[in-house]
């Protein structure tokens, strides 16, 4: 397999120097911290999250560290069983979102002509409305529902990818060891797969760490609005919802949302880490073409 | 002698760029420095402006007539920029500035350093490009950068450089990043400006062709030292120094005269 | 901006117009022909969708009546093809008309007309604050590149764009308004005093012109804490965005060369770094106000914005279909203003864009 020695220089030779910052660091810990969260949560919650067994709105004390909620359920565990919804559940929409846009897009830069032009528009489409908005209607039309919800937001979060991919492929096609290669008379898709994709991985990866934290902001958003998980579930947006109703008994929205921006900070803690160790070019490429 | 370096050493990062250097400029003289990359003939330039990278580290001296510029405040450095030193880049596609007009870019640090109106500003700024061989001058003043070609943007450059009658002019490779065919025009641009105005000028190139055509003295620079400098004739005919032959040796042909 | 280039008619031999103007024109041409798209976009979607408008809108007992149903498709124009139904939409369209609200039973313009106001004012004073300080802190951050400065900027814009909208708006909610008692609390402006006479449709500079000083003080009241909820996230983006576009501009060459002129530091930064850097930083600005447009959607159910992301959401979710067209198309053409705005911003900056 042939690889642009610059990509691989770029990425994985710059990434032990990287990781010795503070933010980077505390990217990696939090992670890890709600990952293992998400794995042992029913060892690790001292309560049952759906059980109604506990005083009502018993504000956070040594008996349950964040308190309890309207149903006089224990919020620590439900933000602990939160973490098993939300973020397999956003890794799974990000690879998702990537597998797709990605394909499309290398697809467009590929292949050119009428499969770009289709492809792209299609993109620069969904790029003229908000986000929010755009996944919102998707989802209302769907029907309320957390599968429906990740679907809303797979056709808002597709199109990003592809334009990136769409452009490193543009930039790799007309490298010398990708033409050498149709020379010799390897086929389309042989030259996509071996000399093409090995390139851009890098700065894809970049750009989907960075867009776990937005696709789990959008996904909490939606449930926020009652368009995602349905009540008993401990969704951190839906959790955040049912605090709006009784918002003097602070701690039942406060602690879901603290749970929704530590993750959403740790994974743009290791973005922003991974993005640094790029090479600057392929750096500015992503930044330009996917906010 | 209007400019003096004496045992000029940089250090950047812990790392010896500049091991003393020894330069004289004097009036009406082009100084030739000449070296490959790396061999700190650029940082020599830079240095006198005050203009080395963040954390660099400088000692030694650079005497402007008699006054030291190494210790001297931000404020009045500043005064010295331009109003008596003045610096041509190497590549004028990105040393000016591209949306700015060429007229603002000509006048601004004569206001500035000068105290000049915005008419006398402008007046003397059009002399200039008549000066440096501007064709229309009048209408490249309200133009910017991108509507000139190579050639004519070193020579606006040039004319920015001169606008507040420098007594010191430093060209780093000024010819360098032009088509051939219009290198010989700059230089001998450079060459009569140097004649008329009697600057004392420092031409940094790595071309010795370019070196043999115009300049007076001719210093060598390596790994941070001048290992040989003299009269131009004798430095390129009968060179003291083996690198000097080395680097003449490298020439394609006997191009130098 | 790439097709920009492609559409460019050849030149005519002498520019009967100022090059500016051909640009602007070339522009809003490219605008136009867009916005139309974009009606067909919001009409396709709506209509491709598998959700159920009928069952939204009529209950339970209702849907078991065919007749019911017919009648209620019949009347809201379902019952036709589809390409009918557009062109009925478009025909309407041009005239002003975009159908009835099923919901308010009202013309989805008045509903339009009352909400995209109230959003534009929340919106529009959350973008000058994020630009404002988005803009300082990136400069300042990238004039103090590693020091303890650029450090805690990177830390709050970082902070900014992990922050839930949502949950961020409840926090300001219950601190200033519920604990502290220094902001006012839902709408849009304190209803004894009543809205001031609409001109523009934004609370805060109508007040201004009919010179009503107590309305503009309970209507910039009510604004204050939303809009810089809904700021922070633009705020954290363009600070990201300033710094680095800074920082590539210092490294250039003209820098270095205005500083050989000797000229003042403040001439510098002013007139050769921030004018490049701008550039860049405008492009994201426009990508910015799209997100702040999202995010309205989830700070008006907080503090009770009666604006265009209350609207979009109660008609998402009831199904409405014609509003959620007429919530598609407007905020399509906000965008595209935007997109404008932004074309038209770079050729007044960028001489190279408007002069070729």
């Amino acid at each position: 397999m042939r690889r642009d020695p610059l990509a691989r220089k770029g990425l994985l030779g710059r990434l032990p120097q990287a990781w010795r910052q503070p933010l980077a660091v505390s990217g990696v810990v939090i992670a890890v911290a709600w990952l293992v969260i998400a794995v042992a949560a029913p060892w690790l919650a001292p309560h049952d999250p759906l059980a109604q067994e506990l005083p009502r709105l018993a504000p956070p004390g040594p008996d349950h560290w964040f308190g309890t909620d309207q149903l006089g359920r224990d919020i620590l565990s439900r933000v602990m069983h939160g973490a098993r919804v939300s973020i397999p559940l956003t890794l799974a929409l990000v690879a998702l979102s990537l597998l797709i846009g990605g394909l499309l897009g290398a697809c467009a830069g590929y292949f050119g002509r009428w499969v770009d032009e289709t492809i792209m528009r299609l993109a620069d489409l969904v790029f003229a409305f908000p986000t929010v908005i755009l996944a919102m209607v998707v989802a209302a039309a769907l029907g309320a529902s957390l599968t429906n919800a990740v679907l809303a937001v797979l056709v808002v979060a597709w199109p990003a990818y592809a334009r990136v991919t769409r452009g490193l492929v543009l930039g790799v096609r007309e490298r010398e060891f990708v033409l050498s290669g149709r020379l010799l008379g390897f086929s389309a898709w042989r030259s996509l797969r071996v000399d093409v994709l090995p390139n851009v991985t890098g700065p894809i990866l970049v750009l989907a760490t960075l867009d776990i934290g937005t696709a789990l902001l959008l996904l909490s958003g939606l449930s926020f609005l009652g368009l995602g998980a349905k009540p008993p579930s401990p969704e951190w947006g839906a959790m955040v919802s049912s605090g709006v109703e009784v918002f003097d008994s602070w701690w039942v929205a406060t602690f879901p949302g603290l749970a929704i921006l530590t993750v959403v900070l740790a994974f743009n803690f290791l973005g922003d880490t991974l993005r640094d160790a790029l090479d600057p070019r392929t750096a500015r490429a992503i930044k330009e073409r996917a906010l | 002698m209007t400019l003096a370096i004496t045992d000029l050493k940089v250090t950047i990062g812990g790392k010896d760029i500049l091991r003393g250097v020894d330069l004289t400029l004097e009036p009406g003289r082009v100084h030739g420095l000449a070296g490959e990359s790396g061999s700190g003939k650029t940082m020599t330039g830079l240095a006198v402006l005050g203009l080395l990278p963040h954390g660099s580290r400088v000692t030694g001296g650079i005497a402007l007539e008699g006054r030291e510029l190494l210790t001297l405040p931000p404020k009045e450095l500043n005064k010295v920029r331009g109003g008596e030193v003045a610096m041509v880049f190497q590549d004028p596609a990105t040393s000016l500035h591209p949306m700015l007009t060429v007229g603002r870019q000509l006048t601004e640090h004569m206001r500035h350093h000068l105290g000049l109106g915005r008419a006398e500003a402008r007046d003397r700024a059009v002399e200039l490009l008549r000066k440096v061989r501007i064709p229309g001058a009048e209408e490249a003043y309200r133009r910017y950068p991108h509507q000139f070609s190579g050639g004519m943007r070193q020579r606006i450059a040039i004319a920015v450089a001169l606008a507040c009658s420098p007594k010191v002019l430093i060209a780093d490779e000024p010819t360098t990043a032009l088509d051939v065919t219009v290198q010989a025009g700059v230089l001998r641009l450079l060459r009569g400006l140097c004649d008329e105005l009697g600057l004392a000028v420092l031409l940094v190139t790595h071309d010795l062709g370019v070196m043999s055509a115009v300049a007076d003295e001719v210093s060598v620079m390596k790994d941070g030292l001048v290992v040989e400098t003299g009269p131009r004739s004798r430095v390129l005919r009968e060179p003291d120094h083996p690198y000097t032959r080395t680097l003449l040796a490298s020439l394609p042909d006997a191009e130098v005269s | 901006m790439e097709k920009g280039a492609a559409v460019t008619p050849p030149r005519p031999r002498r520019p009967a117009l100022p090059p500016l103007a051909r640009f602007l024109i070339r522009r809003v041409l490219m605008a136009i022909l867009l916005a139309w798209g974009v009606t067909l976009v919001t009409f396709v979607l709506t209509n491709l969708v598998p959700g159920d408008p009928v069952a939204a809108n009529l209950g339970q007992r209702a849907m078991n009546d065919p007749e019911i149903v017919a009648q209620w498709r019949a009347e809201h124009g379902l019952d036709k093809p589809l390409w009918e139904q557009y062109g009925l939409y478009l025909q309407g369209l041009v005239q002003g008309d975009l159908g009835d609200s099923q919901q308010s039973h009202r013309p989805v313009s008045q509903d339009l007309a009352e909400a995209v106001p109230a959003t534009l004012e929340l919106a529009g004073a959350a973008i000058l604050i994020s630009l404002v300080l988005g803009v300082a802190f990136g400069v300042i951050a990238a004039l103090r590149r590693d020091r303890l400065s650029d450090h805690l900027l990177r830390l709050v814009s970082l902070i900014g764009i992990s922050v839930p909208t949502f949950w961020l708006a409840l926090v300001a909610f219950y601190v200033f308004f519920y604990r502290l008692q220094i902001t006012p609390g839902s709408g849009r402006v304190d209803p004894a005093l009543g809205a001031p006479p609409p001109v523009t449709g934004l609370h805060t500079v109508d007040a201004l012109l009919a010179g009503q000083w107590d309305v503009f003080g309970s209507a910039a009241g009510h604004l204050i804490t939303p809009a810089l909820v809904l700021a922070l996230y633009t705020i954290g983006l363009l600070t990201r965005f300033t710094r680095s576009a800074v920082l590539e501009v210092l490294g250039q060459d003209y820098v270095r060369a205005a500083r050989a002129k000797g000229l003042p530091g403040r001439v510098i930064l002013f007139r050769y770094v921030l004018r490049s850097a701008l550039v860049p930083v405008i492009t994201v600005a426009g990508l910015a106000f799209g997100s702040l447009l999202s995010g309205t959607v989830l700070v008006e159910a907080i503090f009770a914005w009666p604006g265009i992301g209350q609207y979009a959401y109660k008609s998402a979710t009831t199904l409405d279909l014609p509003a959620v067209m007429g919530v598609g198309l407007v905020v399509g053409v906000v965008y595209l203003v935007i997109n404008l705005i932004v074309d038209v911003l770079y050729g007044v900056i960028d001489p190279r864009v408007r002069l070729r």
